[in-house]
Order: structure tokens, then C-alpha cells, then sequence
């Protein structure tokens, strides 16, 4: 495809996207997008560790809950608003990160995918017994009226919250292009590939996996932040736990890894088919949709593991 | 030698258990020479490179290059020291393309991705890869693999190339071009530490052979002497190798 | 926290251990064989538990008398699910092997969340109940039962690994792939095999803890867990030092929870499992 005719397009689908709450106005369906938007931003964060620099993180709510309890936590206790909040929930989750991959990434492969679901568990285990940020109970964001930018909060409607996520995916999408193209992106893919064949080329590979490892954790706490002045609850249960962090991969997974489109295409699919089932099973829609996620995610190691961006490559060029 | 050596390797031991894989391995090589590493299977070749290239940590001994210690440094340290190398078993980044894997290497000297595209389009003409850039480097054959995996090496610029085995598993016919390829870098000046089985081709291109057996160096002198040294001899259990006039192509 | 309690915590501890390296010694079979972690590990346990459940609440089946039939059916799935899922991805990238085993996890858990609900369900009236006591300490019988009954199947298992000529084919596989095939063993059905009995290992655990334990669809996500921790510090493929593993963490469980806090008993195990292969990769006693 042509770049003009590239450019074109996408210029044509943000403009698209810019006009959706325009069309869309009832809260449901907005919420739809912006929940596709947060996922796709999550995964997105999470391919630029496991998809470009192959180290699979199984516990990658971590950075969410940090960025979501933070702001949270900041803001009650200092009056500091949420944005300032998402500054240092992600300076914090960027610390936390560097933190677990010092030890965590001698490890490799499966060793290192439990070692991460072990870390998950224990902050989990952690927040919920830590009682100053409401351990199990949770905590409630105060509620600030009237809607204000500074505040982060919009009771109204939610379009504004729809463009924040939109910049959000935007700001994600576009650390993932920069990367890719620099020699950073390179080096990831190539520690991703082999990593000894890497150092013998003079990568500094656990260097390399720590920054991996701080772009993805300080763009999933935005991540979070967001979520939480959207619901305006937290609670370990919703911001820690073992579930989301594989829903986080499954997005990309399905999508494709490694891949830049990947993580949005997944999250397009994904949220409207969750949102669906549960829609349509009611009270059981939990297990229902969580078995189609888990065949899904079978069916996808099986038979395309590059996922649906692999299969569309493979279609490109039968007929290209 | 009146130049001080390139390389340095003093007393260089490894332990594995009750096995010692090298024991007290010592040799130089001089700036721009071409020295061969032989040896029967279990001699310690492949283990002393990984000790050179920092993969292994050596029990005792020392190695220097250019009369700086690079002991114990961590392989990509080493490697930006200027020392590359290629693998016996080969490292392929497989996901990736030809041009790519080689981009790879050349990004230890740039950081900008056009100048390293550019780098390493000129390290795969110098192999003989030119046509295949785009190609992904899952499916290229042995001896292509070879010349990628040396392309990338090269890429790096470095001032000494450790290769690993330059003909195995190749088919024949396309040994005399491999052979050519590693003459032609020598020729540019790089100084080059080779281990090879092929017995041929090792004596036909190197300056000097370092012969290993059982982890220790049995002999260490330019190729006629190691071909009637006793102790060589001995060890691989083979004829007095001669050296035959070398087949050339076209000749 | 008088002595008295700290030695019921350890005996506790110990008898648990047991049937955790039980759990642990099928996953590190199955890792031994071909590298893959078995994520669905904890979902067997699961299904053999349920198994057992329905024996005993529709045929009035006992735990202990289903316990042959469970073991069977256990084989019997981790067969299928070689044939119908692993052989495919053995050649794999490793990220698409953990999502394998990790989708029929979560396939498997929400099947019996769908089928059978979240309720917590628990055998009454087991024909083992009621307790013993030995100088003072108590022990439950059924825990008791359990724990012999987990340290019997190990000990077949052992002999079955290491002194039957299928065992050392397995051995032959896990340790060489190609020399054992030269040697004209049936890589394949090594594999199966090894499924096979990896998740009998699993049926038997499952059984003997439906006497005593609550059944349900998450119940065995925390049982998993706790086997990954025992398979490392054993020694990945290392069956037999599953044992001893095994039993440090059931008696590391208890004691943090009876000496730190009963929430936080977890988080001591998995910070060992970190200790471990960062510290000693190869775990206590090396691999196979």
C-alpha cells in the first residue's frame, strides 16, 4: 500500500474515531469504546514487553492497580489532582518494575512467566490486607463536582472521558511506532529471538529488558489512573488480580504479538464479544464468555500463534 | 612478534565437576593474523570461546585485548570491546529478516536506523547475500545461514573474529565459496581466530595453528610444523597431512 | 503460640506436604518429558475432585472406593488432552505452549463454573472421619488417610519410573529425545504416557482431598500454585525430589500462617519459589 494512500486512511479513521460520540450518544455504547480503547492501550503496553522483547509477564495488573491506587490514594490524601497523580503512579510503577525485573528477568521462558504470577499474586495478597488504602473493602475516589478537567471526573456524559482514552491508546500506539522503527525496537526484537546471540553483538540484553520493561509498566498505570477516576471504585479484586492480567495478554495474543495493530484489533474483538455474552447468558455470562476466551486462546497457540494480524498477513500474500 | 598482540590468553582454566574443559591455555594473536584452533571433539574449542567471549566464567587465567583486560566481562561488553563471533550451532534472529538480523549488528556502531540499514546492506554484499534482504532469515539454508550469521558479526566492525566452525554441516560445494569469503576478511586486515574440522581447510588459511587436546594446548606454531608435530599427530590418530596444492576454482 | 500448637502446625504441615508432591511430581513428569508447563495443572485437580463429588452425591460412591475409578478417568483426560492439544505445539514458540495450557485452564474452570456453579461442595459422612490422637496432638484422620494414601501413590510412582522397563523408556525420553527414538522408543506415546500418569497423579491427590476439602471450580488454581513452588524447588523433571519439596512447602504454608498471618502464608511461598530460581535454578537436588 502506498504511505500516501496509508496516511490517507488513517487520517480518515481518527477523524472517524474523533466524530464517533458525535454519532454515538447513548452512555452504553460510548462505554463500549472506551473500554476497547483502555484495553487496547493495556495490551499495547504489555506487547511492548512480551511481543517486541519476548519476556512474558503473567502479572502485569501490578502496574495497573500501582497507577489506579496512587492517583487514588494522592488525591484523597493531598487534594492532588488525578493528573499529577498519573504522573507518579507511573513514576511509581516504573520504580515497582525495575524492581521485579532485577531479579525476575535471569529468569527465562516459563520460569519467568510463574515467577511474574507470583509476584502478581503476592501484591495482591499485599493489597488486600493493607488497610490504610482500604485493603479489601477497596476505596472510593470522592466524588468532585461539577465536572472539571483538573478533577478528572465528568458525571454528565462520557465524552470526554471517551477522548482521554482515545489519547491515551493514541500516546501508546505511538510509543510502540517509535520504538519499533529505532534501534531499541531492533535490539528488543532481537533479545526477544536470541538473546545470546544479542549480547554476542554488544546488547546489553538485561539493560534493554528493564527499559522494555518501564515503557510497558508506566503506560499500563496511565491505564490505570484512567480506570479509576472512570468507575471511580477501586478494589484489589478489580485492579490486581491474576484474571485481568491474562485478559491484558489474550487481547494482545488474539490480535497479534509483536505486532503494532495487533493489540487494538484484539481489544475490538474482544470487548464487544465479552460484553456480548454477558448480554446474552445473563447471570452465567462470567463463565460463558471466559470459556470462549479460553477455547479462543487454545485455538489461537494451536493454529496461529502471530494472531489475527499473522492470519491477515498470510491472506495478503496468497493474493498480493 | 615486535607488534604487542592483539589477544592475550594466559592460563586460561575451566572447570566443569570433575572435568577440565581447558586447562592453562595460553597463545597470542598478533593484530591481522589468521590463527586456527584445532583439536579432536572434546578438546575445549568451543568452550574456550565461550570463555573468551564471556558466555563462561573462567576458574583462573586472564585475557587481554590490546593489553586491556576484558576477564570476565559479559559478552556484550566484550563484544563492544571489538571482539565478534559467530556460533557452531547457528543464532539466526529467525523472526526477523536478512537485512534485519545483520541491521542488528550494525546498530552497535550507530544509532540511526537509515545508517544502519545502509551498514548492513554493504556487510551482506561483502557475503555474497546482497539479493536475499528481504528475505526471512528462517528460510535460508546452512550455508546461507552461515554467511548471515558473519555478515552480522562483521557488522559490528569489530578488530577480532571468532569463528566457530566455518564449514560444518555445509555441503561441499559450497566450502570453497565459504573459504573464499573468510580469505577475503582476512585480506581487509581483521584478525581472525578460526576453529574448523575440516582439516584442509584450516591448514590451507591459517597462519598459525593453536592445537588443543583433552582442554590443553599441545602445540602452537604455523600449519607444516602442527601437520608433523608427534604430539598432534597423536592425538587425532591421523597420516602426516601434507599440504596439497589448493583446489582453486577455474584453475 | 505455644509448642503444642507450633507442633500440630508442623504435623499439619507435613501431612499436606505430602499430598503436595503428589500434585507437584505429575507436573514435573510432564516437564521433564518435553519442557512444557502444564498451566492447567491446578484444573485437573479440579475435575478429579468433582469426579469424585459426583461419584459419592449421585452413586453413593465413597471418595476412598472411587479412588481406582478417578485415577482411570484423570489417565484417560490427560491422554486426550496430549492427542487433542500438546502434540500440536510441541514444536511451538514458548509464548504460544503457556497459552495452550493456559486456555484449557481457563476453558476447564469456567466449564465447571457453568456447569456446576460456584457453590462450595463437600463429601459427608466419608467412611474416613474423625481424628486420632497421638501424645497429645491431634490428627485428623481424614488428613491422615490422605496423607498415606498421597505417600503410597508417589511411592508406585517411583517404582514405576525407576524399576519397570515403561519407566525407563520415560526416563530414556525425558532425558535424550532423539537417542531414546534411535533406541526405537515411542516418543509419541512417552508423551501421552506421560500426560497419562502426570494427571493420574493428579486423580489420586484429587480423590483422597475430596475426602475432607470443599469442591469447587477455583479450588484448584491455589493447589497449582503451591505445585509450581515444590516442582522448582525439587528440581524441574525431578520426580522424586518432589517429595521432600513438597513437604517443605506444606510445612513453610502452615507455619507462616500460624507464625506471620494466616493471609499472608502465601506470600512467603511464592517469595521461596523466587529465592529458588534465582538463587539454586536447579532447586534442592538438581534435575532428573
Amino acid at each position: 500500500m502506498a504511505p500516501a494512500l496509508r496516511w490517507g486512511l488513517g487520517a480518515l479513521a481518527l477523524a472517524a474515531l474523533l466524530a464517533v460520540p458525535f454519532v454515538v450518544t447513548q452512555p452504553y455504547p460510548r462505554h463500549v469504546f472506551i473500554s476497547i480503547f483502555l484495553y487496547a492501550t493495556l495490551a499495547q503496553a504489555w506487547n511492548l514487553l512480551a511481543g517486541y522483547c519476548g519476556q512474558i509477564s503473567l502479572g502485569h495488573a501490578v502496574f495497573f492497580g500501582t497507577g489506579a491506587y496512587t492517583s487514588s490514594v494522592l488525591g484523597k490524601e493531598l487534594g492532588l489532582t488525578p493528573w499529577a497523580g498519573m504522573v507518579a503512579g507511573v513514576a511509581l510503577a516504573v520504580a515497582l518494575s525495575q524492581l521485579i525485573g532485577y531479579p525476575v528477568f535471569r529468569l527465562r521462558g516459563h520460569y519467568l512467566a510463574i515467577a511474574t504470577i507470583a509476584v502478581g499474586e503476592i501484591v495482591q495478597t499485599l493489597m488486600l490486607n493493607w488497610d490504610w488504602v482500604g485493603a479489601a473493602r477497596g476505596f472510593f475516589v470522592p466524588i468532585k463536582r461539577p465536572d472539571s478537567f483538573v478533577n478528572f471526573q465528568f458525571h454528565q456524559s462520557k465524552q470526554t472521558y471517551y477522548y482521554i482514552a482515545l489519547g491515551l491508546l493514541l500516546l501508546a500506539l505511538g510509543v510502540a511506532r517509535r520504538i519499533e522503527r529505532s534501534r531499541t525496537g531492533f535490539y528488543f526484537r532481537a533479545i526477544r529471538e536470541d538473546q545470546d546471540a544479542a549480547a554476542s553483538l554488544g546488547i546489553p540484553v538485561a539493560a534493554y529488558k528493564q527499559r522494555a520493561m518501564a515503557w510497558s509498566a508506566g503506560l499500563t498505570a496511565m491505564g490505570g489512573t484512567f480506570y479509576a477516576q472512570y468507575i471511580l471504585f477501586i478494589d484489589p479484586e478489580s485492579v490486581f488480580p491474576l484474571s485481568l492480567s491474562i485478559l491484558i495478554c489474550l487481547v494482545a495474543v488474539l490480535g497479534g504479538v509483536g505486532t503494532l495493530w495487533g493489540p487494538l484489533v484484539g481489544a475490538a474483538i474482544l470487548v464487544p464479544l465479552s460484553e456480548g455474552t454477558r448480554i446474552y447468558f445473563g447471570g452465567t455470562g462470567k463463565a460463558i464468555d471466559l470459556l470462549i476466551f479460553g477455547a479462543l486462546i487454545m485455538l489461537i497457540s494451536v493454529v496461529q500463534p502471530g494472531g489475527i494480524m499473522a492470519l491477515a498477513q498470510r491472506g495478503r500474500r496468497r493474493t498480493g | 612478534m615486535s607488534a604487542p598482540p592483539l589477544l592475550e590468553v594466559r592460563g586460561l582454566t575451566k572447570r566443569f565437576g570433575g572435568v577440565t574443559a581447558n586447562r592453562e591455555v595460553s597463545f597470542r594473536v598478533a593484530p591481522g593474523e589468521l590463527v586456527g584452533i584445532i583439536g579432536p571433539n572434546g578438546a575445549g574449542k568451543s568452550t574456550l570461546f565461550d570463555l573468551l567471549t564471556g558466555f563462561l566464567r573462567a576458574d583462573a587465567g586472564t585475557v587481554a585485548l590490546d593489553g586491556r583486560d576484558i576477564t570476565g566481562l559479559r559478552p556484550d561488553m566484550v563484544s563492544r570491546r571489538g571482539v565478534g563471533r559467530t556460533f557452531q550451532k547457528l543464532k539466526p534472529f529467525t523472526g526477523l529478516t536478512v537485512l534485519e538480523n545483520v541491521m542488528v549488528g550494525a546498530f552497535q556502531k550507530t544509532t540511526d536506523p537509515r545508517e544502519a540499514q545502509e551498514q548492513a546492506r554493504a556487510a551482506l554484499a561483502s557475503v555474497g547475500l546482497g539479493g536475499k534482504e528481504d528475505a526471512h532469515a528462517r528460510v535460508l539454508s546452512t550455508g546461507q545461514r552461515k554467511r548471515l550469521e558473519l555478515a552480522r558479526a562483521l557488522a559490528t566492525k569489530p578488530r577480532l573474529l571468532l569463528l566457530d566452525e566455518v564449514t560444518g554441516g555445509v555441503d561441499q560445494g559450497s566450502i570453497p565459496g565459504l573459504v573464499e569469503l573468510v580469505r577475503g576478511v582476512h585480506a581487509e586486515g581483521m584478525a581472525l581466530l578460526v576453529i574448523e574440522h575440516n582439516m584442509r581447510v584450516i591448514m590451507d588459511i591459517s597462519q598459525r595453528i593453536v592445537a588443543l587436546h583433552l582442554g590443553e594446548v599441545i602445540g602452537d606454531g604455523p600449519p607444516e610444523a602442527m601437520a608433523r608435530d608427534a604430539r598432534v599427530i597423536e592425538a587425532y590418530l591421523g597420516r602426516a597431512y601434507t599440504r596439497e596444492a589448493p583446489e582453486r576454482p577455474g584453475a | 503460640m505455644t509448642l503444642e500448637v507450633l507442633l500440630q502446625g508442623l504435623i499439619g504441615g507435613l501431612l499436606m506436604g505430602f499430598v503436595y508432591a503428589l500434585i507437584a511430581a505429575g507436573l514435573s513428569l510432564i516437564f521433564g518429558l518435553m519442557e512444557i508447563v502444564n498451566f492447567a495443572h491446578g484444573e485437573f485437580l479440579m475435575l478429579a475432585m468433582f469426579a469424585t463429588f459426583w461419584a459419592w452425591a449421585l452413586a453413593g460412591l465413597d471418595p476412598l472406593l472411587s479412588l481406582p475409578l478417578t485415577a482411570a478417568l484423570l489417565f484417560l483426560l490427560g491422554i486426550a488432552v496430549y492427542h487433542g492439544l500438546i502434540r500440536w505445539i510441541l514444536g511451538a514458540p514458548m509464548l504460544a505452549q503457556i497459552f495452550a495450557t493456559f486456555g484449557l485452564a481457563v476453558f476447564l474452570r469456567s466449564a465447571a463454573q457453568a456447569l456446576w456453579g460456584v457453590d462450595f461442595r463437600l463429601v459427608k459422612d466419608p467412611l474416613v472421619s474423625g481424628r486420632i490422637s497421638l501424645g497429645g496432638l491431634f490428627i485428623g484422620l481424614p488428613q491422615l488417610v490422605a496423607s498415606v494414601g498421597a505417600l503410597a501413590a508417589f511411592a508406585f510412582l517411583y517404582w514405576l519410573i525407576r524399576k519397570t522397563e515403561t519407566g525407563r523408556a520415560l526416563q530414556a525420553t525425558a532425558q535424550d529425545r532423539q537417542a531414546a527414538a534411535l533406541m526405537g522408543i515411542d516418543t509419541q506415546w512417552m508423551f501421552a504416557l506421560g500426560w497419562g500418569i502426570g494427571a493420574a497423579c493428579v486423580g489420586v491427590a484429587g480423590g483422597l482431598l475430596t475426602i475432607f476439602f470443599y469442591v469447587f471450580p477455583d479450588v484448584g488454581a491455589s493447589f497449582a500454585l503451591l505445585a509450581y513452588v515444590a516442582v522448582a524447588l525439587g528440581g524441574f523433571g525431578n520426580v522424586p525430589g518432589t517429595l521432600a519439596a513438597g513437604v517443605v512447602v506444606g510445612v513453610v504454608e502452615v507455619m507462616s500462617g500460624l507464625l506471620i498471618a494466616p493471609t499472608l502464608k502465601y506470600v512467603t511461598v511464592f517469595l521461596i519459589y523466587l529465592a529458588v530460581v534465582l538463587w539454586r535454578p536447579q532447586g534442592l537436588f538438581g534435575r532428573f
